[in-house]
């Protein structure tokens, strides 16, 4: 394991992108971890694009705005286009599956499609296709606990929400098993 | 004092300086909002009527700013945060209350310019913060953090320095540490006590009444009030220089950089190091008073200076000025709301390491 993760989530707007940077951030803060958490914000919000960075390290972080990272959470194709070749050689990169129409071509990093939209839309809450892709990224890179992870989301929702926290722990769930199935990962 | 810290909690730069500026017993704060600093006005607003303190959004930053005069003048912890354009339309009233001798805090979260320019982070107000920025001869006290936990600290100790010396102080940062987040560990609320000074126009009932006032009509008494203020600053340059260093024991090229560029420098020095080039960073803390004594020094046994900044070049003129022709300065940085990327700085780095030194 890396001392330090250096991660980009990009998606566009609504698909709760700065949310999955936050819980990361979160967790790791409850672990006693170093992190950052560095939106791109502007005025646009729904429908426009948006990424965070999120740095979990051991040590002290130095910059918490990197060009290079060592994973990738990509939910949209403008971010594909714009981030793959920011991957670190022998760095990690999880597309959604449905909303990529051209996949990555990098053959120096490990690349994983996650169809979460498609499953969450299976499991009646097309919102949680985020928490699909962060559970499946987590399955591969156990940065943070997931105990760790569920008391990230009730900072990170708001109270109004947090009957959904049962759903998106089983989306989280569900993204662990796609990884399993898709990915032979033993546990 | 060492204060005592609380609980651990992840936060944006803005609500970590709000929340920070209530435990530092804010008395009042007045502001108009504008991106990217809002938090701060939105924090207040939810915060202070449970708490303690005034809090008022203004019909404008002119007003918001004569309103802090009027509450400093009356002997109240006070402040008011704006970001760029906002800063601008402030700064008459900045000049008038640093010639009434009034303290305050002022917070400016730095948007790219000129003009209305964008909302992304900028350092284009440098000048403009170090250098007076209203009209006439004055300084503001100026700290540039560059973490979340710092945009919390700097708020206690620009209060501190700005009581000390009756002079308002201004927290210089920029939207993205503004929006970012980063764990953040409070002081005590009511660890910084404040006793409302005896200058204060508080009604003069059993007493003298006292007078706060910046028109002088008499030149001779406006320039004996100058005089003050001129060595009322060279006291602050004497006792209130803060900068960090990284790396410079034996550095031959070294970075100058303030707030999250400092950051983002750090990180260039250690993949310089990596490659085994011999870099290192000073991060100026407080710009006025400026760290020129430790440039100075270094410039006599360093062979390049790296000034970056998100801006045309500006506090590179001060590092010129400390260097002195003893070592060569280079600058470079980006503006209009880009932010610089460690490797970006690298490659200039390694440019300037590879020019054949010219020898007079």
């Amino acid at each position: 394991m890396h001392i330090t993760d250096e991660i980009i989530i990009a998606g566009f707007g609504g698909q709760g992108v700065l949310s999955m940077g936050k819980i990361l951030a979160y967790a790791a803060m409850f672990e006693n971890k170093e992190t950052s958490w560095m939106p791109s914000y502007g005025p646009e919000m729904r429908g426009g694009t948006a990424n965070c960075i999120t740095i979990i390290s051991e040590k002290k972080i130095s910059s918490p705005v990197v060009s290079k990272f060592d994973s990738a959470i990509i939910l949209n194709q403008p971010s594909l286009n714009k981030f793959e070749d920011h991957v670190k050689e022998h760095g990690f990169l999880f597309y959604e599956a449905s909303t990529i129409i051209n996949p990555p071509t990098r053959e120096d990093i490990m690349i994983y499609k996650i169809a979460a939209i498609e499953e969450a839309n299976k499991m009646g809450q097309k919102q949680i296709s985020n928490m699909i892709m962060l559970g499946a990224f987590l399955e591969i890179k156990p940065l943070v606990k997931r105990e760790s992870v569920l008391s990230a989301l009730k900072k990170v929702l708001p109270e109004r929400h947090h009957h959904l926290i049962a759903v998106n722990e089983q989306a989280l769930l569900r993204g662990k098993e796609l990884i399993e199935i898709n990915y032979h990962v033993s546990v | 004092m060492k204060m005592q810290k609380s609980e651990v909690r992840l936060m944006k730069g803005n609500e970590a300086l709000a929340e920070a500026a209530i435990r530092a017993g804010l008395d009042a704060y007045f502001g108009y909002p504008i991106t990217p600093q809002s938090e701060i006005l939105e924090y207040f607003t939810e915060q202070i009527p449970k708490r303690h303190g005034v809090v008022l959004q203004a019909e404008s930053e002119v007003a918001s700013i004569n309103m802090v005069y009027g509450a400093a003048g009356a002997g109240a912890r006070v402040m008011t945060s704006s970001s760029s354009p906002g800063m601008s339309l402030m700064q008459e009233g900045i000049s008038y209350i640093a010639a009434a001798e009034l303290p305050c805090l002022l917070v400016n979260v730095v948007r790219g310019g000129p003009g209305l320019g964008t909302i992304q982070p900028s350092q284009g107000d440098y000048f403009q913060a170090v250098k007076g920025g209203g009209h006439g001869d004055y300084r503001l006290i100026v700290l540039a953090p560059s973490s979340v936990q710092e945009m919390c600290d700097f708020v206690f100790d620009a209060f501190k320095l700005a009581e000390k010396y009756r002079n308002p102080a201004m927290i210089l940062t920029d939207g993205a540490l503004g929006q970012m987040m980063e764990k953040v560990e409070f002081p005590e609320e009511g660890s910084l006590p404040h006793q409302v000074p005896d200058w204060a126009t508080t009604g003069k009932k059993g007493r003298e009444r006292n007078f706060i006032t910046s028109l002088h009509m008499e030149p001779e008494k406006m320039e004996e009030i100058n005089l003050h203020l001129q060595k009322k600053y060279k006291v602050i340059e004497e006792n209130e220089v803060r900068f960090e260093t990284f790396e410079i024991d034996d550095a031959e090229i070294v970075l100058v950089a303030f707030g999250l560029p400092a950051r983002i420098c750090q990180k260039a020095v250690e993949l310089a190091r990596e490659k085994g080039i011999k870099a290192g960073l000073v991060r100026p803390i407080t710009l006025f008073p400026f760290p020129k004594k430790i440039l100075s020094d270094l410039s006599k046994k360093i062979d390049h200076f790296l000034v970056i900044e998100l801006n045309a070049g500006q506090m590179v003129e001060d590092v010129m000025l400390a260097a002195n022709g003893k070592c060569p300065v280079h600058f470079k940085g980006r503006m209009g709301g880009m932010i610089i990327q460690p490797e970006e700085v690298l490659e200039e780095i390694e440019k300037i390491i590879q020019q054949p030194i010219l020898q007079e």
